[in-house]
């Protein structure tokens, strides 16, 4: 295979083939409390159907998805349900946080209320409104699919520059036969 | 400024407060004068034989307890002041009860064997004032968390002090297992929630299995206590409106219509016609909207999935008119104190007519799926049923308790707006059990509809969408570039909000899930001294223990959509 196509050809195709199957199919968790989720009901629901962007697989074990998706107010409470979700979806992950109050805590400034999810983990996409519009949250989900192409750029360019040229082909190359 | 609304008429013959009155010593009960309802002032001591004779007294009987909070007066000598409050179904009538204690014995005494339903009730007390409540059976925080410290609703708590829950602390389920209970091979302790799809969310249920069949369970809330009641003492009385958008967020409206008409009657304002008309169309737009999602929900938990689509629909659609309203689909905060955010839209009528030929046929193709499908049937009938007594006793109110055969409606008992001036029953059912709850929505959806459209056939009155006084409304922004006076009156409102006089009121609308009070006190500065939202799910979704324990597991799932718990307003 490698005399016939050429190392670097097998390494591309399969990240493009991955890059392409994981940005148009996010299978989201909906962490879901709030007004915010009751908004995201109506994103899949009929009318929006995020199924038109490929994400409408919505699986409720962190272990089946790889977009974390939370709508609604997160409280100090609630925080390490979440950290433990979050600890629990397989890499790679990603996290959009809908609405004011996961993104910022919102307007309730209060005794009981984290202030925005980034306290405790990773925000990939914020997105803004109380509620956000479901074209808001769909916009959102765009803009991860873009991200997560730019994420891999990134990725693939690091570590050609930070290893050797011939094992980082050789492993990508395995994994792509296999 | 004008003075308080004198308190309403109470109606039935035969009540007679005097007859419980004279059974305890004199002195022990004053009467508040100029207070919003009948209410008494009474002494600790006698606060459980009192309880029991005003439930028990055919004078009296004071069966419905709906309510009860506290306030805290850090310059009175009896600095927390506990009020209960009561409704007797009978008599149509309401009284409530205040109790004062002072700091260093800060105690009451607990009510639960009274009313059932004043067991969160009481927990709540303890969790928000620190106040101990002497012969409840497992006092302990209920919306704060383990790791809380201080009592948040004290005047002397920063609103912004958080504390953080680490994981040693996280609660531990207590169970009361029933004696003789011996067979323990198969019994299996199971834990579903919070962020589970069956448990809404928000909700973290763990129950004792033997089997199939759940033998103790307890719940634990408190995953979305956002704080409502101490954000809006640091707000001024226009700036709650959007807070309270979020409290029953799938009927937004109607908690914008209870809390504006609160901080009405306490200003002496009225709102014009036009308004009144609106907020009633809107108001019962909401209710159909809650119900969808309400029996929605509920058959995707029975693995219906078809009705979720249809009713979310309906949801959609009229999401359109809310937006042609004030331009927000969910939170729509399109109440203002005094009347509406603006004007009607110009197609206002049409949108809400075509919303009328739209909204029957997906209830009917609903109907069809469902009301006569054996599944359906085998899942519901008979499913965590209770009866219309016990419900009373918990605490119940609107659509649950009228599926067990109490037809007890705010909107007939103390009609307000204009819902005394349209045709309309009030549907009962006698089942209390899954399928009459979700029946009696469908009923009510009809009943809402036929509301609107007898409203429309009026026609929309003509005139102002909010009250013509400076000191309430904002001035158009036309005379506030042009008129130097309105200019003024402009900056006061927005830099000083709304000057409410001190006093204090109460008043109720039938939510989307019963009875929805706002009990608000002013001391004259500006903003809310204290606001209780009195919340219809919170007693309901209490009783939950009761009615899974001794069914199936997967019964229990089914149950809990029908309950219309809405975690926004149990745990606001
Ligand atoms: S951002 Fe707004 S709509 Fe969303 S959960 Fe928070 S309060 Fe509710």
């Amino acid at each position: 295979m490698n005399k016939m196509f050429g190392e670097s050809w097998v390494t591309t195709t399969f990240e493009t083939l991955e890059d392409w199957a994981q940005r148009n199919s996010f299978w989201p968790f909906p962490f879901g409390t709030a007004c915010c989720a009751i908004e995201f009901m109506g994103t899949v629901s009929s009318h929006y159907d995020v199924s038109r962007f490929g994400s409408e697989v919505v699986r409720f074990s962190p272990r089946q998805s790889d977009v974390l998706l939370v709508a609604g107010t997160i409280n100090d409470k609630m925080a390490p349900v979440l950290k433990k979700i979050y600890d629990q979806m397989a890499e790679p992950r990603w996290v959009i946080s809908m609405g004011a109050c996961a993104c910022s805590g919102g307007f309730y400034r209060s005794y009981h209320v984290m202030q925005g999810i980034d306290e405790i983990i990773p925000v990939d996409v914020y997105v803004p409104g109380c509620p956000p519009t479901p074209e808001g949250l769909i916009y959102g989900i765009l803009q991860l699919k873009e991200k997560v192409v730019r994420d891999r750029k990134k990725l693939a360019a690091r570590s050609a520059q930070g290893r050797p040229e011939k094992e980082t082909t050789g492993a990508h190359a395995g994994s792509a036969t296999a | 400024m004008p003075t308080l609304a004198p308190p309403p008429p109470e109606t039935r013959v035969g009540y007679d407060l005097d007859a419980v009155r004279a059974k305890f010593p004199a002195g022990s009960i004053t009467t508040q004068e100029g207070a919003p309802w009948p209410t008494w002032i009474v002494r600790r001591e006698i606060l459980v034989d009192l309880a029991r004779e005003l439930r028990d007294n055919p004078a009296t009987r004071l069966d419905l307890f709906v309510d009860l909070f506290g306030v805290d007066y850090p310059d009175r000598a009896e600095r927390f002041e506990v009020v209960y409050n009561l409704y007797s179904l009978p008599f149509h009538a309401r009284l409530f009860l205040k109790v004062a204690v002072r700091e260093d014995d800060a105690v009451v005494p607990s009510l639960v064997k009274i009313w059932k339903g004043v067991d969160w009730f009481e927990r709540e007390l303890y969790d928000m004032f620190g106040l101990h409540v002497e012969g409840h059976p497992h006092l302990r925080r209920i919306l704060c968390h383990e790791g809380f410290q201080g009592h948040p609703l004290r005047k002397d708590y920063d609103a912004a002090r958080r504390w953080i829950l680490t994981e040693d602390k996280i609660y531990k389920p207590h169970f009361d297992l029933p004696d003789g209970e011996d067979d323990l091979f198969e019994r299996m302790t199971i834990n579903i929630g919070p962020s589970h799809p069956a448990m809404h969310g928000t909700f973290r249920l763990m129950a004792v299995l033997d089997g199939e069949t759940i033998i103790a369970s307890d719940i634990e809330i408190g995953y979305l206590h956002r704080c409502f009641e101490k954000m809006a003492e640091t707000h001024n009385w226009q700036q709650v409106i959007p807070y309270t958008d979020r409290l029953n967020y799938c009927s937004a409206f109607i908690n914008n219509v209870g809390y504006c008409k609160t901080v009405e009657k306490m200003l002496g304002v009225e709102a014009p016609p036009k308004a009144v008309w609106a907020r009633t169309i809107l108001s019962e737009f909401s209710r159909i909207m809650d119900h969808c999602v309400c029996n929605g929900t509920t058959l995707v938990d029975a693995g219906a999935l078809t009705n979720f689509w249809y009713m979310f629909q309906i949801r959609e659609e009229i999401y359109g008119l809310l937006e042609s309203v004030c331009g927000a689909r969910l939170t729509v905060s399109a109440c203002r104190i005094g009347g509406l955010i603006q004007n009607l839209p110009p197609d206002f009528e049409a949108r809400c007519r075509t919303l009328l030929t739209m909204i029957p046929p997906f209830i009917k193709d609903v109907e069809d799926l469902v009301d006569k499908n054996r599944i359906w049937l085998d899942r519901s009938v008979g499913i965590a049923s209770i009866t219309g007594a016990e419900a009373v006793n918990w605490g119940w109110t609107g659509p649950c308790l009228r599926a067990s055969g109490v037809a007890y409606d705010v909107r007939k008992a103390y009609p307000y707006d204009l819902y005394d001036t349209v045709e309309w029953e009030v549907p009962v059912l006698y089942g209390g059990d899954v399928y009459d709850r979700y029946r009696i929505r469908m009923l009510e959806i009809r009943q809402s509809l036929s509301i609107i459209r007898q409203l429309l056939d009026r026609g929309m009155p003509e005139g102002p969408h909010i009250v013509d006084d400076p000191h309430v409304a904002l001035p158009s922004k036309d005379a506030c570039y042009n008129q130097m006076e309105a200019m003024i009156y402009h900056f006061k409102l927005i830099m000083d909000g709304i000057q409410v006089p001190a006093g204090e009121a109460y008043t109720m609308v039938e939510g989307a899930n019963g009875e929805l009070g706002f009990y608000a006190i002013s001391d004259g500065t500006g903003k809310p001294y204290r606001l209780h939202c009195r919340p219809p799910c919170f007693p309901i979704f209490s009783t939950f223990p009761q009615l899974i324990n001794g069914g199936s597991l997967s019964d229990s799932i089914v149950s809990l959509g029908g309950l219309n718990v809405i975690a926004g307003e149990l745990e606001r």
